[in-house]
């Protein structure tokens, strides 16, 4: 198991490149002056040359390239203008409350996507199969950002359930019940679509495994069927819902960049708009390769699952 | 009834999603003549009017502009720019695609690697990426939206055309001298025209959605220019206040996405057969059993008895007759031979006895089914549950499909122990080593450890035995179990049942296609044809002297027991259809004696003593 953690770690390595060559690219693309681009209304003639210099933007573009890519293997990331700071440091400043909040989000999504999806499969053309397909559907035609919306009008201004936004109470709070009451109405709206999903999938591949040989079997050895659908056909379903978790998490990261918009949570999804619309780019390029990287390492967590689960898959 | 109406209230969904749509589409499209305001004409006196005012069906906004006009108006720019970005993603995705897979080799490599990274990303990250690099506004968020999903069409398409550059009609071509271009545009690009349009269809909606999305973080439309996405993020300054200039775009925003999502799924239904038969169904936990005549009265017959079965499958409407009536019987100790084509249903008969035919589509529609004079087909799902694998066991064909591959084959050993009786762990190890033991699975100490797939066929039939000896039943019903082995296994796991039988005193029905097998094991010998016995009786008397003409032909496939092998005669023609059973003998089109009596009304299956036979003119009387 450790050799084949090894052996995935290792193979993500050009990946990860591939990841800073695309957005090398991609910021390469910027019309003008590289270094006035950069600096925008801090485009001081000794901030334009002190940057030529750092970034090395005089010079090629291959070179350029290894002169970022060396500098951010030492963890410099580049300097923020809008924000005067270190990218690095506002990028790990705010990336605890996207994962908290990608993560509650990703953490709904399976759970409850599976367990509707199932009890969907398990009670096929049933009155729950019926409702749960019914807000499937409406699940995943929402957009997440209007979702969140609707869900502000009505817990927090209407109902008075839960505050508007942010992500803990200006004064007091800070504590977890604090947290978890900012966390609620963010989390389920970003989880949403996934959720919807995630059910689907499970629902279509539980009924194609409880059409396999082994689960007759299972019934022929005389298996109690609650055991035969929640124990033998889950089992064996997971192995095709797994990789779509992996895919979903994707789109939670993505649609976090809504969410902490529309809830103003503190995260890098925020920082990353905010950053573009003022033209920071070295923040946008730094936002993006880190969490883009995040993305990487957790999809190899989602392969390590998968072959703990499966036998099949050569470790 | 049921599969028919849920398939109505699918195609319902999808008609929906269509009208909606359409009506969406309708409502844009007639914009130029619609009495509307000006959406961008501001009036401060008028701002946030509800909606149902003077004037402002929707109300107006945060600048007092028409909501309903701006809606309109926005919604035909939303549409707009999601369906340009969907084809301008779909042309570049589609023409990598085809490069990728028409060229192959390095080429496809090098493209398919820089498909891969860009699929790593998360897609958003990639647009915001490209909307910082390019600045925002409208027409950057486009690019960024179509290039994000550039990669999705490219590995789609890519996937077809690999498929069709190895095809003939590519080769004819390159040897006809046409240029690349040539072949590509005129022989690639029409074949996988429609899997570009069902691609384009399911991501048309998100990609409206993306572009929304941009916009509505202000890094799409910039005012007053307005599509959905920014309407719906001017007016979350004022949420609260006055929530129906969020709810108006909003709404449509999900109109248009939930119906493009009904129609695609409507549409990709309908293009599913699978889908259709009801073949996705799930089966229940036991066959469905649908009595209509009376149940036959026990007749005190064998251990295990089958009285005048009949099964049937209901697929749509046509109704599979699988099994017939049929009526057999096995004493304890004894083995009984079904013997039959692939297709007679011998295999359904078996499966039938404890409940375990998929239902649906399969539906037990008479007969009795008496295990110690106890009805089966009557009993609760509890009831039964307790009789399947601890009074009647199965053992399969292919142990690779009917072996669980995520379970341990000591866990699927000791969860048949443990599903019947309550025994510790210790002791249901011990048991399982016993069993595998009793199989001669030799080192079974660390084959409980194994999975399925890191045994030999023949290892892992020997589980599936062990597992249907786990709690010492009286009847096995062997299901080919030897079909997919090699011979010299195939003898050792014969040779091993009958011990079995000899030492447990087990009753076997053994089901196979094959006369070879049932001369080693068999007692007794039934033979089956299209869903009924046409010919039964002690093996070493049928074999000798064969009553019925589809049963020496069955024997004439065999190589002689113990002498040379002999030409292989295989029986022309097909075993029918049970939809559409002829009246008189299902075995007349294929048989050389079939007179025109046979084709007319019922024969009986008639005999003396233990052999009957199911024939007009047998080749021996019995
Ligand atoms: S009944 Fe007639 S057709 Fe059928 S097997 Fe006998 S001889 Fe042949």
């Amino acid at each position: 198991m450790g050799r084949y953690i090894l052996k995935r770690l290792a193979s993500a390595i050009p990946v990860l490149l591939g990841i800073t060559v695309i957005v090398f690219l991609i910021m390469a693309m910027i019309p003008g002056d590289p270094a006035t681009a950069i600096l925008g209304s801090y485009a001081t003639p000794e901030n334009v040359e002190k940057i030529n210099r750092d970034l090395g933007l005089d010079k090629p573009l291959v070179q350029r390239y290894f002169i970022w890519l060396g500098n951010m293997l030492q963890g410099d990331f580049g300097r923020s203008f809008s924000l005067n700071r270190p990218v690095l440091d506002e990028i790990l400043d705010r990336f605890g409350a996207t994962l908290i909040l990608a993560g509650t989000s990703f953490v709904l999504c399976a759970v409850l996507g599976i367990v509707a999806g199932v009890v969907s499969a398990a009670r096929q053309y049933g009155l729950a199969d019926k409702a749960i397909t019914f807000t499937v559907l409406i699940g995943i035609s929402i957009p997440a950002f209007f979702l969140g919306m609707m869900m502000i009008l009505l817990f927090a201004v209407k109902l008075r359930w839960l505050p508007v936004s942010g992500m803990y109470a200006i004064y007091g709070g800070g504590d977890l019940p604090d947290l978890l009451r900012h966390l609620i109405m963010p989390a389920l709206a970003l989880a949403a679509v996934a959720t919807g999903v995630i059910a689907r999938l499970s629902r279509s591949a539980m009924l194609e495994v409880l059409r396999q040989d082994y689960i007759r079997t299972a019934r022929a050895k005389g298996v109690p069927e609650r055991r035969v659908i929640y124990g033998h056909a889950l089992r064996a379903a997971m192995v095709s819902i797994i990789p779509v978790l992996g895919i979903q998490a994707g789109f939670v990261l993505s649609g976090a960049v809504y969410i902490e918009i529309v809830f103003q949570w503190p995260g890098v999804g925020r920082m990353l708009v905010d950053a573009i619309l003022k033209r920071d780019i070295l923040l946008v390029q730094g936002g993006v390769v880190f969490v883009a990287a995040c993305y990487v390492l957790f999809n190899i967590m989602v392969d390590v699952a998968q072959s703990l689960l499966d036998p099949r898959i050569k470790t | 009834m049921s599969a028919f109406l849920k398939l109505l209230f699918r195609n319902r969904l999808a008609a929906l999603g269509a009208v909606v749509l359409g009506a969406i589409l309708l409502l844009v499209l007639l914009i130029p003549v619609l009495p509307l305001k000006d959406p961008n004409a501001t009036a401060t006196a008028d701002r946030f009017l509800r909606p149902f005012s003077e004037g402002h069906l929707l109300g107006t906004d945060h600048l007092g502009r028409d909501l309903l006009s701006r809606l309109l108006h926005g919604t035909r720019l939303s549409l707009a720019v999601g369906l340009a970005a969907a084809l301008i993603a779909a042309t570049i995705g589609s023409a990598i695609g085809i490069v990728a897979g028409y060229f192959g080799g390095r080429i496809d490599n090098l493209i398919m690697r820089g498909v891969d990274m860009l699929m790593a990303f998360p897609y958003i990250l990639l647009a915001l990426a490209i909307v910082a690099a390019l600045g925002p506004g409208l027409m950057n968020a486009l690019i960024a939206v179509a290039a994000v999903n550039i990669p999705f069409f490219a590995r789609n398409i890519r996937g077809i055309t690999v498929g069709l550059a190895g095809r003939e009609f590519i080769d004819a071509a390159r040897l006809a001298g046409l240029g690349h271009t040539r072949i590509i545009v005129s022989e690639l690009l029409p074949n996988v025209l429609s899997t570009i349009v069902i691609a384009m269809s399911t991501t048309v909606g998100w990609m409206i959605l993306e572009t929304a999305g941009l916009s509505f973080l202000g890094l799409g439309s910039q005012p007053p220019q307005a599509d959905l996405g920014s309407m719906l993020g001017e007016a979350r300054a004022a949420l609260i206040t006055a929530p129906h200039t969020s709810v108006v775009p909003g709404v449509m925003i999900f109109l248009i996405v939930m119906s493009i999502n009904l129609l695609g799924d409507g549409v990709r239904d309908a293009l599913d057969p699978r889908l259709r038969s009801g073949a996705l169904s799930r089966p229940r936990a036991t066959t469905l059993v649908d009595r209509t005549g009376p149940v036959p009265e026990d007749d005190g017959k064998g251990l295990l008895a089958l009285q005048q079965l009949q099964t049937e499958f209901h697929v749509g409407k046509r109704v599979f007759r699988a099994v017939g009536g049929v009526t057999l019987h096995v004493e304890k100790g004894e083995c009984l031979g079904l013997i039959g084509e692939s297709g007679s249903g011998k295999s359904v008969t078996a499966l039938s006895v404890m409940g375990l035919v998929s239902s649906p589509p399969g539906v037990v529609t008479g007969g009795a089914v008496r295990y110690a004079g106890e009805d089966l087909l009557a009993m609760r799902y509890a009831d039964l549950r307790q009789r399947r694998g601890e009074n009647v066991a199965y053992i399969f064909q292919d142990p690779l499909a009917t072996l669980h591959p995520l379970y341990r084959v000591g866990e699927q050993l000791a969860e048949a122990i443990r599903c019947h009786h309550k025994v510790s762990e210790s002791e249901t190890r011990e048991r399982a080593l016993e069993l595998l033991r009793a199989v001669r699975i030799p080192n079974a100490e660390s084959r409980l450890g194994d999975y399925p797939h890191e045994m030999s066929g023949g290892m892992r039939q020997r589980v599936g035995i062990a597992m249907a000896l786990a709690n010492d039943p009286d009847v096995i019903i062997a299901d080919e179990p030897t079909t997919a082995l090699d011979v010299t296994v195939q003898a050792q796991i014969l040779a091993l049942l009958d011990d079995l039988r000899r030492e447990r005193g087990l009753a076997i029905i053994f089901i196979t296609h094959d006369f070879g097998v049932v001369a080693q094991l068999c007692d007794r010998v039934a033979v089956m044809y299209a869903g009924r016995i046409v010919e039964q009786g002690p093996t070493k008397a049928v074999l000798a002297a064969p009553a019925h003409p589809y049963t020496s032909r069955l024997i004439a496939c065999v190589p002689e027991l113990g002498g040379g092998r002999r030409e292989l005669a295989a029986i022309p023609g097909l075993p029918p259809s049970v939809d559409d059973l002829p009246p008189g003998c299902a075995f007349a089109p294929r048989c050389d004696k079939a007179q025109t009596a046979c084709r007319q009304g019922e024969i009986a299956l008639e005999g003396t003593g233990p052999r009957a036979v199911r024939c007009l003119f047998p080749e021996e009387a019995v």
